[in-house]
């Protein structure tokens, strides 16, 4: 745990394309998946000895199986609008950390195999054969691609690099050479059910706990159920939500959300992970099994709604897959979106007032908001287009009195990753983290600097984790991230038990009252 | 990887963390800190072995607000917060007192 040998990059006013330092970051590699993690998730324990044809043949399997993919590698004309899109790029000056660059490695192997001109050839086409070095720039430089999607809204085609690393990583699983970081988790969600391998009685005492110190500090008993059958809704959050900071704030928010509702809620303990790491390593397969242990807990538990909690790429999932990897879900309730995002949820109760809000409580802080990459570039939220921009903003501003939106460039669909997504949080990549989260500490500072911000909330488990563990090196302080869902909590006025049930029947009866005339 | 403690070598992980939970021993934690430049006080070791006594109970570290609700208890109120328990353990309470402790990393998006 020496102090990690890298210069952390300056912060300028605004991101200034940097000059080019070829190979800068070749050296960063994730640890790799030791034989256990690897043969747990259908994948060679080690390299296999055929792992060129391994590697081709599935190659050529994923762009018969997806075809995105297979349009994304024919599709560009290296026109250069993606090269100083990435965070990545911007923060090391590695050119393999261009976009187009980036998909190149995985390209010019596609070329050479399943190409005729590049079969033919292949100087001319920038087609090459898969090497040893071309699987290790491949290690490299797929495990610098945070998936965060950002290239591609600048991409005149749409070119995804995003799937292209998915597939990238999934052909090096395929011979044997998958990451240590995402593989292993992978394996613990399917035995134990989450990210962290939290067991069933740590979880239940870890609730329990939460319990009394809400309860110690507003003399209301907030529940935080888990495993209740017949509950309304299941609540899916990412496993972090137990266990780190500000994450926890974040659950303790949710709770009084479903508590000042009336919503009768629970965690489920085989599903006690809303994260999908299947997606980072591009596996259908595993992407699925972790789905199906959320259908498989809702159908157990009988409850009528599925909410996701904060996570980012949990909520590409959920919105855009779920269905197709999971469903059908018609023993929902088909009154509500399946699934629902918690802000959907607090932000509907706000606008019925349902929730009693006091944004005073969060006048100690002055807050911008960082869009998740997940969440701003791969789904929705409500009904309307750019949903996922609104509505958490609306939820923010509905219980905090000081707002400051960071630089356009930098928020809606053109945010900057926090620099830890797609499976690279990892303390084995923490250079890369450091230097890609650059972009956004700049777009930061900018605020801190010109209207005094003080916090920054984010929705996604990563984001959190990431930018607790590299504020320190912008010379920010860890604890100026906050979960949106915190400043929910701060926010709710909670009353003694027996005055808030009573509101509620008489709302309803109000309702019944309504309907009836 | 290996750590040399009395002349004797226990296997780690590429992170430095001890692959067999039962090899643990509290030389190895003071051996483990001395890598890091930092020296284990009395303080140090309340953490440790609270997270020994948690994992043991619940085969899992404790929650970062578990873990400084607990030290709270043992230390004082004003000691239990993470802003303490960074303190303490710089590259954080979480992985870097694991660590010493014998355990596991906790893994995930934390």
């Amino acid at each position: 745990m020496a102090a990690a040998e890298f210069e952390t990059p300056k912060i300028r006013e605004y991101p200034i394309i940097p000059r080019l330092q070829e190979g800068v970051m070749a050296h960063s590699k994730p640890y790799v998946a030791k034989p256990d993690f690897q043969e747990k998730l259908g994948y060679p324990g080690e390299l296999v000895d055929n792992w060129k044809e391994v590697a081709i043949e599935k190659m050529g399997e994923l762009t018969g199986k997806y075809r995105s993919l297979q349009v994304f590698l024919d599709s560009c004309v290296k026109c250069g609008a993606c090269t100083d899109k990435c965070h990545y790029y911007l923060g090391t000056s590695d050119p393999k950390n261009m976009p187009v660059a980036r998909q190149d490695l995985f390209r010019k192997v596609y070329r050479r195999y399943y190409t005729l001109s590049g079969k033919l050839f292949p100087k001319l086409v920038g087609a090459e054969d898969l090497t040893e070095e071309v699987l290790d720039d491949w290690y490299s430089y797929f495990h610098q691609c945070s998936q965060c999607r950002r290239c591609s809204v600048y991409c005149p085609y749409g070119i995804d690099t995003a799937e292209i690393s998915m597939a990238a990583r999934e052909v090096m699983d395929a011979v044997g050479k998958g990451q240590k970081y995402c593989n292993e988790i992978i394996g613990k969600v399917h035995v134990i059910g989450n990210n962290l391998g939290l067991p069933e009685p740590a979880l239940a005492d870890t609730l329990e706990g939460l319990e009394e110190d809400v309860e110690e500090e507003t003399g209301v008993q907030v529940r935080f159920p888990l495993d209740e059958k017949g509950a309304e809704v299941l609540l899916v959050t990412p496993s972090a939500d137990f266990f780190a900071e500000p994450h926890i704030d974040g659950l303790i928010g949710y709770a009084k959300v479903f508590h000042q509702a009336g919503i009768s809620w629970t965690l489920s303990s085989y599903a006690s992970e809303a994260a999908n790491f299947g997606m980072f390593i591009g596996s259908y397969e595993n992407m699925q099994k972790l789905a199906l242990r959320i259908r498989q807990a809702a159908l157990d538990l009988g409850v009528k709604r599925i909410v996701f909690g904060e996570c980012g790429h949990a909520w590409r999932v959920a919105y855009s897959f779920l269905n197709t990897l999971a469903g059908p879900f018609d023993f929902l309730d088909p009154d509500y979106p399946v699934p629902q995002h918690i802000c959907e949820v607090t932000h509907g109760l706000i606008e019925q007032g349902k929730l009693t809000l006091d944004p005073s409580q969060n006048d100690d802080m002055v807050l911008t908001y960082h869009d998740s990459c997940n969440v701003a570039r791969a789904s929705r939220m409500g009904d309307r287009p750019g949903g996922q921009f609104e509505i958490p903003r609306e939820v923010i501003r509905s219980v905090c009195n000081h707002y400051v939106d960071m630089p356009s460039y930098s928020i809606g669909e053109g945010t900057y990753c926090c620099g830890g997504g797609g499976g690279l949080l990892t303390d084995d990549l923490i250079e890369l983290r450091v230097k890609g989260a650059l972009p956004r500490m700049e777009a930061l500072k900018n605020v801190v600097d010109d209207y005094g911000v003080t916090h920054m909330a984010a929705m996604c488990a990563i984001c959190k984790s990431q930018f607790s563990k590299v504020f320190p090196y912008y010379d920010f302080q860890m604890d100026q991230v906050v979960s949106v869902h915190q400043l929910v909590g701060n926010a709710i006025v909670l009353q003694p038990e027996e005055e808030n049930r009573s509101e509620a029947d008489q709302s309803e009866e109000a309702q019944d009252q309504a309907e009836a005339a | 990887m290996a750590l040399e403690v009395n002349g004797k070598s226990f296997e780690t992980d590429e992170e430095g963390y001890l692959a067999n939970l039962n090899d643990w021993q509290p030389e190895l934690a003071d051996a483990m800190a001395e890598a890091d430049g930092a020296e284990l006080g009395e303080n140090h070791w309340e953490v440790i072995n609270f997270l020994r006594s948690y994992y043991e109970e619940y085969q899992i570290a404790p929650a970062v607000r578990v873990l400084t609700k607990a030290i709270g208890k043992k230390l004082g109120k004003d000691k239990g917060n993470s802003k303490y328990l960074y303190e303490l353990f710089p590259y954080g309470p979480a992985k870097q007192a694991c660590k010493y402790a014998g355990l596991p990393k906790p893994t995930g998006c934390v």
